[in-house]
């Protein structure tokens, strides 16, 4: 690669060896002085490692029909199963351990969130791309595309996409794709355009590289910041989105509860005094997802001193 | 003018033809109805006889055409699981979903707006970083933990407010209403709340970006370099003017509170017509899936029409070609 290349507009991404010496004082900048900021950035952490590690950390296999026991249904936290098992959360009405369950759910709620995300981001980026660099009615027929999904609330869309198709962890992942990748579509189009005014596209394009090439090899990592930026952003909506869609009953399996199902689970309990079922999924995900939002926002405002306290 | 609504209505057409048929092509290539509705016993006879009943020996297009002109005359098809035509059930039940997205509403305005002009009049204040702050969270929690909190604080700790139902509903014109019933209301004033949550945080941070926009507008130094008084300024001038993403904004959630009612429809087994949607899901009752889809992105374009039509009205900057 020829030393022009790695002339980037966002050297926080570069890749090359004298950027990485640099992280930790990149980090330091985005987040010294902000503590709320780290709490959050430590929180996303635990979650992550609690996810990764639950079958080594869960004291049951939430799965495993044969470890339940109907004696153990409806204990409340603090109480013992029958093996003797402590079960600090306490446990459902299928005697399941709610600890064990909801570090279970955390994995899949992460999961689905995850794939949702950076598949729906890549398309919404090539399309972005695609749309910039090609014009005409190609970009005339992404963008009707993107100002059609924009129209609609993207609940409805889910909701449309899995009365079609039916439920199950990859459909609610297909329904999310769909949400996410208009939004990013549109960011990457607008950074593109600009970026294409500039120079070195021209250069490029002088030295004959193709269309395909230059969008590869310029464009897309000098357009790909902004929607690094709103990526956490994007995380923390599809895992509200995705437990939202499962406490509905039209997302994920009954078999592989997230922590949505998992409170539509507790939820027919609530009346009746055992709201342990419901609320300890419930704490963890509203915890999630405020831990993303609270870094989402300090990596947008470090990006944009403008928006600074602005929505 | 003219020729900007003559050019959006075409617009808005062409957009519920392709939902519609989008709709009606993937739910007829997914769910077979004579497997929905066939018996155990049914012989190869019988089924062929249900689907040239139902119409679904036709090829596609023949039956996406006849549907378009059922639809037309206001017939949306029989429901597989009440056996009664698809638009009376909606009809039935939309009384339900309107009231309590209206509601919500409303309170989301008459509180989100006036937090949203305080904090950003006040922007160094104790309070106004008290309100970002609670808005930031409000806009994090899911709507139906939300909804489940609710339930936990009023219903069960507190058992001042009930947690699901309906309660009485008075009849006005044929359909039922709960608003106008004193035990109706107090059924709603949860799900409304919970509905309204998301507006409210939502309206108070376009209230707080559009008053720092337009504080520092040169008119508003102008209005106050005549002496005009706050209280004024803070009417004539600065509310008119953050009114129009405002108006936009509501307009656009008016259909996305309808949509999102689903959600509240279900913590609180308000009978509207987001809880007929998934119930319908559940049961495989196409008609009436592919119905209310289509009603609902009808009046989703209804609303977007209005809209635009709407800030043309109050922007007179803006001129459509």
């Amino acid at each position: 690669m020829s030393a022009d290349t790695t002339t980037t507009d966002a050297p926080s991404l570069s890749k090359s060896e004298a950027k990485q010496a640099t992280f930790i004082d990149t980090f330091a900048k985005i987040f010294g002085g902000h503590p709320a900021a780290i709490v959050g950035l430590i929180g996303i952490v635990i979650f992550v490692v609690l996810a990764v590690f639950a079958p080594l950390i869960a004291p049951q296999d939430p799965y495993d029909q044969a470890q339940l026991d109907i004696l153990d249904s409806l204990q409340p936290p603090g109480s013992h199963l029958w093996d003797g098992t402590p079960s600090l959360l306490g446990t459902d009405a299928l005697g399941r351990d709610i600890l064990s369950a909801v570090l279970y759910g955390l994995r899949i709620s992460l999961f689905v969130a995850l794939v949702a995300v950076i598949v729906g981001s890549a398309i919404g980026v090539f399309m972005g791309l695609l749309a910039a660099m090609k014009g005409g009615w190609v970009e005339t027929v992404i963008m009707r595309m993107v100002d059609l999904k924009m129209s609609f609330p993207g609940i409805l869309l889910a909701l449309m996409v899995l009365a079609i198709f039916g439920t199950g962890i990859d459909k609610v992942i297909i329904a999310l794709i769909i949400g996410a990748w208009a939004s990013e579509a549109r960011l990457v189009r607008a950074v593109a355009l600009s970026e294409l005014k500039k120079e070195y596209i021209d250069a490029a394009r002088l030295a004959g590289l193709s269309d395909w090439r230059i969008m590869a090899r310029f464009l897309f990592p000098n357009s790909i910041s902004p929607v690094l930026v709103v990526l956490p952003m994007s995380i923390s909506g599809a895992i509200g989105a995705e437990a939202t869609l499962s406490f509905l009953g039209v997302g994920v399996p009954i078999t592989e509860p997230s922590l949505g199902l998992l409170i539509a689970n507790g939820n027919d309990y609530i009346l009746s005094g055992k709201w342990w079922i419901s609320i300890f999924p419930g704490l963890v995900l509203v915890t999630l997802v405020l831990c993303i939002n609270v870094v989402a926002d300090r990596l947008r405002d470090h990006a944009n001193p403008y928006l600074r306290g602005k929505d | 003018m003219v020729s900007f609504i003559v050019k959006r209505l075409g617009q808005s057409a062409i957009l519920v033809l392709i939902m519609s048929a989008m709709v009606f092509v993937g739910m007829y290539v997914v769910s077979d109805p004579v497997a929905v509705l066939a018996g155990e016993d049914f012989t190869e006879e019988d089924r062929q006889a249900l689907a040239v009943e139902l119409g679904v020996d036709r090829p596609l297009i023949a039956q996406y055409l006849t549907f378009l002109g059922n639809v037309s005359q206001g017939d949306f098809g029989t429901s597989f699981v009440y056996n009664r035509p698809v638009l009376g059930l909606i009809i039935e039940r939309l009384p339900a979903t309107l009231e309590v997205a209206l509601a919500a509403m409303l309170i989301g305005l008459v509180v989100g707006i006036p937090l949203g002009v305080y904090s950003g009049l006040n922007q160094k204040k104790r309070t106004t970083k008290a309100i970002s702050f609670t808005t930031t969270v409000g806009y994090s929690i899911p709507n139906f933990w939300q909804g489940i909190l609710l339930i936990m604080l009023f219903a069960v700790w507190f058992q001042v407010l009930p947690a699901s139902g309906r309660g009485d509903t008075v009849e006005i014109f044929g359909v039922g209403w709960s608003i106008f019933s004193l035990d109706g209301l107090s059924h709603m004033i949860l799900p409304a709340l919970n509905l309204a949550i998301y507006t409210i945080c939502l309206q108070a941070r376009l209230a707080r970006s559009g008053t720092q926009e337009v504080m520092y507008q040169d008119y508003m130094t102008f209005a106050r370099a005549k002496g005009i008084s706050r209280d004024r300024i803070v009417r004539r001038h600065l509310v008119r003017n953050i009114l129009i993403p405002i108006v936009t904004i509501t307009g656009l959630q008016l259909g996305g509170l309808i949509a999102f009612a689903t959600v509240t429809e279900t913590v609180f087994s308000w009978p509207g017509i987001g809880k007929l949607l998934l119930d319908s899901i559940h049961n495989s009752d196409r008609p009436v899936v592919v119905a209310y889809l289509i009603l609902i992105t009808l009046m989703f374009v209804t609303i977007n029409f209005i809209v635009d039509v709407l800030y043309a009205l109050l922007d007179p900057r803006i001129r459509y070609a």
